[in-house]
């Protein structure tokens, strides 16, 4: 059944602006159940066929929702991640890019609290499992049902990744963008996990970048916890030091978190890591053929 | 965004800190007042730039062999040392090769130090929040430090909500060796720096070194502060700190257009959507044996606007042989994308071959309309092919 999301997950969406209502529409149109919108205020209105209530928790009640993707603007992103936790949400993805770092302390500190509930994000792409369901802002026609997975800090490498992947016909199980931010919910090792225990994923894509040291934990993680093949690519190799590579997490700070390092740590652990992006593909199909 | 040092330290002032008399200087009759007003003993004169090293810097084009950090005993020397400074830009291991221009000097009470302590706040990712450091050893560079002895360092979570909590900050002064009135001084400093850290969203603040004078007094002689653009929105005066001359004029002029450079030292120009793919692309480049001149995210959803921004601010580095545009169309279409680059051509006066690569929705059109554009625009098959082309390109 894929990690996360099936086609029986069903959608809010939290932020029905202009970005958000577009892209609950593409999410419909792929198939997924986007059962509803929170805005408050507009309760019992509907938008774009999709109904409104004016809080997560009237939304739950009503249409039974599990998941929900956040577009709510940055100031007020933290108090609706929080807001959906309290109404009981399981899987909670957040897209909005921009927020500030210490709302997301504290949201992250508060859904410690919440072990039922799942944060992807923020500032992220979003979780697709292909064919079933769609959460986020991903092109749904360039991904194909297949049993490899892909976890990834970049929303753009992830679609290089699910392309290559659909073109040599491996497909791809689940897609899950972790997001560019310092400090967001779901990490490497938690959608490892999720993936080795999943029985429909034969392998896992791990795309990281420059910023803190999330590949090297996630190198230790799978060489004691992993037995499907991973296979890597770090991007920000050429990144210069202390400057902020557009993603707020992406930055090389005193002497921490640079490419080469992270690279080492996960070839340590025996994890092939493609020295392209154009290869992200190739380099899992290589790995699961030297598996047999 | 970064401040200056003495705006740092009126930040921690404001919030309770003990920090050196001092008075920020704009020219060197100012500076020469400055000196006075602090009663015209030792002082220092210290060059306000954002970038690290400067006491080690020098002034390009001077013959003076100090840095941005001076210490100054009379009006005269005041009134040299301050020319020199707002002269000559200051060169540090930091600002590269071409330095940076002084407009603002601190002219503060020289110390008569007795001991040297580090102090500083980061957002921890493996922590999970802010994070209070602070290391016996002062006046040197804490990842140098990390580097050779990091159980040297001591580091304290703090809760975004509560702050420091005065247990912790009683626990931090025991361990770094403070004692009776000199610990409550340093409590109130490290109390005061995780104040204005929290209460201003930081993302990095230092005092280093933070001082016991001869006399005892625990004071704040330097101190580094940014902060989370991200959060600037809720704090105008914190914005209203910042220095435009410290910041790179290309980097500035697309942060305007909604774009996201940076200035690298190549000559191969890149515009690409999404950061993770922008960074590749230079990785991709430099494999091929090229040198990318610049990271370029367009973002999401790029327009024509945007596109002939990008293209501008590109070619207006003079070292540009070639570029390449590497764009995987998902939400936003290869054929909107090829309209936008079309336009912009003609409207940038592209004078050096010009790669693209396109993947995504819509790529046939795309693709289409490019090579029917009559434009002098290479087509790429493919990221690899797309760098070698480039490289290629920008090697003729």
């Amino acid at each position: 059944m894929s990690i996360l999301v099936d086609r029986n997950t069903r959608v809010l969406t939290q932020g029905l602006g202009k970005a958000g209502t577009f892209h609950a529409t593409q999410c419909r149109a792929y198939g997924t159940q986007m059962v509803g919108g929170v805005t408050p205020g507009k309760g019992g209105q509907v938008k774009e066929g999709f109904p409104l209530f004016n809080s997560c928790a009237e939304a739950v009640a009503a249409t039974g929702a599990n998941a929900t993707m956040v577009f709510v603007p940055p100031p007020a992103a933290g108090a609706a991640i929080i807001e959906a936790a309290d109404a009981g949400i399981q899987l909670i993805v957040a897209i909005t890019e921009g927020i500030p770092v210490l709302d997301m302390v504290r949201v992250k500190n508060y859904l410690a609290k919440k072990p039922q509930t799942r944060l992807v994000g923020p500032n992220c792409p979003g979780v697709i499992t292909p064919g079933q369901c769609k959460i986020g802002i991903m092109p749904g026609h360039i991904h194909k049902p297949g049993r490899i997975g892909v976890i990834s800090r970049s929303g753009t490498l992830t679609y290089e990744a699910a392309w290559q992947l659909t073109c040599l016909g491996l497909g791809q199980s689940t897609c899950v963008g972790l997001g560019g931010d310092p400090i967001n919910g779901t990490s490497f090792i938690d959608a490892l996990a999720l993936m080795q225990a999943d029985p429909e994923t034969d392998g896992m894509i791990l795309i990281g970048e420059i910023g803190g040291n999330q590949e090297e934990l996630a190198a230790a993680y799978i060489k004691e916890n992993v037995t499907k093949p991973v296979t890597a690519f770090i991007a920000g190799r050429t990144a210069p030091p202390g400057k902020r590579m557009g993603h707020a997490g992406a930055i090389i700070s005193g002497g921490q978190g640079g490419a080469e390092d992270k690279i080492k740590a996960l070839r340590a652990a025996g994890i092939e890591v493609a020295d392209s992006p154009a290869t992200l593909g190739e380099t899992m199909a290589a790995a699961l053929k030297k598996r047999g | 965004m970064k401040i200056h040092e003495y705006q740092a330290k009126e930040l921690l002032a404001a919030a309770g800190a003990s920090v050196p008399r001092g008075l920020v200087a704009r020219s060197v009759d100012e500076a020469v007042k400055a000196f006075d007003t602090l009663g015209g003993g030792l002082a220092v004169l210290k060059a306000q730039v954002h970038a690290g090293g400067r006491g080690k810097g020098r002034f390009k084009g001077s013959n003076k062999d100090y840095g941005g950090v001076k210490l100054v005993k009379s009006r005269e020397e005041v009134a040299d040392v301050a020319a020199t400074m707002f002269k000559y830009p200051l060169v540090t291991k930091q600002t590269g090769e071409e330095g940076q221009p002084v407009s603002r000097v601190l002219v503060q009470e020289a110390a008569d130090i007795a001991r040297e302590i580090y102090v500083g706040l980061v957002i921890d990712r493996g922590m999970g929040g802010p994070v209070l450091m602070a290391c016996a050893e002062g006046g040197v560079e804490i990842e140098e430090v990390a580097a050779r002895n990091p159980d040297a360092i001591l580091k304290v979570l703090v809760d975004p909500d509560r702050g420091l909590d005065p247990a912790q900050a009683a626990k931090l002064a025991a361990s770094l060796g403070f004692k009776g009135n000199q610990a409550a001084q340093a409590e109130a400093i490290m109390t005061a720096l995780t104040r204005v850290f929290l209460d201003k969203d930081g993302s990095l603040a230092e005092i280093n070194p933070l001082i016991v004078t001869q006399s005892g007094a625990v004071q704040v002689l330097d101190a580094k502060m940014s902060f989370d653009d991200n959060a600037l929105f809720r704090h105008p005066e914190i914005e209203a700190l910042r220095d435009l001359t410290e910041e790179n004029p290309m980097e500035l002029r697309a942060g305007q257009a909604g774009l996201s450079f940076v200035k690298m030292n190549g000559n191969i120009g890149c515009l690409v959507n999404g950061a993770g793919l922008a960074m590749s692309t230079m990785d991709i480049i430099k494999l091929h044996g090229g040198e990318p001149a610049n990271f370029l995210d367009v973002g999401g959803g790029a327009n024509k606007d945007q596109v002939t921004e990008a293209f501008r601010i590109i070619l207006a580095d003079p070292n540009v042989k070639a570029v390449l545009v590497n764009i995987f169309g998902g939400i936003m279409k290869c054929d909107t994308i090829a309209a936008a680059i079309i336009a912009a051509y003609d409207e940038v006066g592209f004078h050096v071959p010009l790669v693209v690569r396109l993947e995504g929705t819509n790529v046939e059109l795309g693709q289409q309309m490019l090579a029917e554009s009559g434009k002098r625009i290479i087509p790429a098959d493919g990221l690899t092919d797309a760098a070698q082309k480039v490289v290629a390109s920008a090697k003729v």
